[in-house]
């Protein structure tokens, strides 16, 4: 550890010197401290500008195309008449389906690797993989899923359809809710389960009473952000192979279907201008999606931490 | 194991069935186990996969060209496997992310925690984690629409020739038109796709996330470091830089790291700005095309299962997937190495 002008080490003087041999320099420290902390706002600064920026330039442009018919229209070759209609559908059905697919696998998990196991080399071997898992890009989900969900299984989720998409974005977003099934399982108080043990309920019996109860706003909190995360996913799923032009509605979770962001990567991809508002439009719809379930989440923990 | 209960049991009306409870627990306890399984047949999988189909790759297209070549070219007739091509444009987009993210993240996170008072630090730790959770696809349309030409101006603007007297003109780059001359700097040409604007909005997507891990890191120093570097007669800075950064060093490090592999496995960002054009070098004024751009490029056309171009991308994956695996373990050795414990 350096202190400048602190841990000048004096040894080194001669030892007639009778020169003071510490200098504060207090001015230019003073200077110096100056500059950081201003350094500091600038940096926080900056990047909130550039992100205000953002969110204005994508207001700008797409609240001019921005209607209901926009809402409740198929995509088309004309840019004032295309909407968003099979992608709202196409995200709906997938987002329904990873919470249904996501939320059993993810607390059941959470639960075995907080209540059910000691410390096995299973239970260190789930622990190290979740983490690693978290760490793998989101692209290489969408190759397993091409393998696994497509070829594979591929009679029975019907190919490059809703399932495969959901069964993809739920292995993706299972490292997520997991962790924050067993943050919330650890914040249950331990007094909660030794006194539904001191009533003579087994393990399994105060989990389903008093654990779990107590935990779940927090693993709904974390469940919400999971999907908020699944919702702007693009790469796997083009992996997986969904489709960008999509002029019907999907019939069933074995149907061919787009997304959202998939939705937009194919206006913005194209030359015409017109369909660049087109773009933001249908980004200001997948982000007002998105805030919306992050104010649930936020609100949920809100009230969850005014109950404790 | 089930337990006799001590009474006689004709006395009491409530029979406690402590068989079928403890099947109960049992079978739960069995399911949730194959729950976790599940986690550990992802991993399974992924690896599995990638593995497999590489092999099919390198039946064909031997390693040492996968390294050597110095084009990329799978979808032409004249085919080669340069994968150091995509490998130099993944570098070049995620280093120029991290000048951007770690500067300015850092800084964030240093305000947040040492500076910023509570009210506002509750104000923007929220919305970091907001901003940490925008799509990728959206920092695309922001990259290619908004940056590259917002660039672009600025660039030709400086490329602006300067008139200037005659008297001047034994200065470097200037050029003689009628009747004047000109200053006119060799200031490059920014295309509209390219490197740079795809790298500064990257790092822009991962600033958040490097605040918001960083601040963390920061903000679990205990005060009693701080005290002792005042008592010291260490200024704010002073302590900052030479006690509190230290002891949460590991934490930071860590959130660069995520950050890195996270710059590296973005896809949505590079493939819409940075463009579909594989050169070997790094230019960050031209378009290049990154290892992920080139997995959706293939995605996007129709290629049948099991062509050559189809096993690609795997081998594609496989050399990201080895990138951030061993990013991430880097990142489990240091924070176990150097993580700092206070009570």
């Amino acid at each position: 550890m350096t202190l400048e002008g602190v841990t000048n080490s004096p040894q080194n003087l001669p030892e007639a010197s009778h020169e003071p041999q510490f200098r504060p320099n207090l001015q230019s420290r003073y200077r110096w401290e100056i500059c950081f902390k201003v350094a500091t706002i600038a940096a926080l600064t900056i990047a909130i500008v550039v992100l205000a920026w953002l969110m204005l330039d994508v207001l700008i442009n797409g609240l001019g195309s921005l209607n209901w018919n926009f809402l409740t229209s198929f995509p088309s070759r004309k840019p004032e008449e295309a909407g968003i209609l099979a992608a709202l559908a196409g995200t709906g059905w997938v987002m329904l389906l990873v919470a249904i697919f996501s939320f059993p696998i993810g607390v059941g998990a959470g639960l075995y690797l907080e209540e059910f196991s000691d410390d096995t080399w299973f239970a260190r071997l789930v622990e190290i993989n979740i983490s690693n898992l978290a760490g793998v890009p989101a692209i290489i989900y969408g190759l397993l899923g091409l393998t696994a969900f497509v070829l594979i299984a591929g009679d029975w989720t019907g190919g490059r359809s809703i399932l495969t998409g959901a069964l993809t974005l739920t292995l993706l977003t299972l490292p997520i809710i997991i962790v924050a099934a067993r943050e919330a399982l650890r914040a249950v108080p331990n007094s909660i389960r030794q006194a539904g043990y001191a009533l003579g309920g087994n393990r399994w019996q105060i989990i389903w009473s008093h654990t779990l109860p107590a935990a779940f706003p927090g693993i709904l909190t974390g469940m919400i952000l999971a999907l908020s995360r699944a919702i702007g996913e693009t790469a796997p799923l083009i992996v997986i192979g969904a489709l960008t032009f999509v002029p019907f509605l999907p019939e069933g979770p074995r149907a061919p279907f787009t997304v959202l962001p998939i939705q937009i990567y194919n206006w913005v991809s194209r030359p015409q201008k017109e369909f660049h508002d087109v773009a933001a439009a249908g980004i200001i719809v997948l982000l007002v999606v998105l805030l919306m379930m992050n104010s649930v989440a936020i609100l949920l923990r809100n009230r969850f931490q005014q109950v404790r | 194991m089930p337990v006799e209960t001590p009474l006689p049991r004709s006395t009491n009306l409530w029979q406690a069935n402590y068989r079928s409870a403890k099947a109960v627990e049992i079978v739960v306890q069995l399911i949730c186990g194959l729950c976790a399984v599940i986690s550990v047949a992802t991993t399974v999988g992924i690896i599995g996969t990638l593995i497999f189909e590489t092999i099919e790759f390198f039946k064909e297209v031997p390693l040492w060209r996968f390294l050597t070549d110095t084009r990329w070219t799978p979808l032409f007739a004249s085919k080669q496997f340069g994968i150091l091509v995509l490998i130099s444009a993944t570098l070049l987009t995620s280093a120029i992310a991290i000048f951007v993210a770690v500067p300015i993240g850092l800084l964030s996170a240093i305000f947040l925690s040492e500076y910023a008072s509570p009210a506002i630090r509750k104000i923007f730790k929220p919305l970091l984690e907001v901003l940490a959770g925008i799509p990728s696809v959206v920092f695309g349309y922001f990259a290619l629409l908004t940056v590259t030409p917002f660039l672009q101006k600025m660039f030709d603007l400086v490329r602006t020739p300067i008139e200037i007297p005659a008297g001047l003109s034994f200065l470097p780059f200037t050029h003689y038109y009628e009747p004047d001359y000109f200053l006119e700097l060799p200031f490059p040409y920014l295309e509209g796709f390219n490197a740079l604007s795809a790298g500064l909005v990257l790092g822009i997507s991962i600033t958040p996330l490097v605040a918001s891990l960083s601040e963390d890191a920061l903000y679990s120093v205990p005060q009693s470091l701080r005290d002792g570097a005042y008592a010291l007669g260490a200024t704010k800075r002073e302590a900052i830089t030479a006690v509190v950064m230290p002891a949460a060093l590991s934490g930071i490090v860590a959130s660069v790291i995520l950050a890195i592999s996270r710059a590296v496995g973005e896809t949505m960002i590079v493939t819409l700005a940075a463009g579909q054009n594989p050169t070997l070098g790094f230019n960050p004024f031209v378009p290049v095309m990154t290892m992920t751009a080139y997995i959706v490029q293939v995605s996007l056309g129709d290629t049948a299962v099991g062509t050559l171009s189809y096993k690609t991308i795997f081998a594609v994956g496989m050399t990201l997937f080895l990138m951030t695996l061993t990013l991430n373990l880097f990142s489990f050795w240091f924070v176990r190495r150097f993580r700092e414990r206070y009570e």
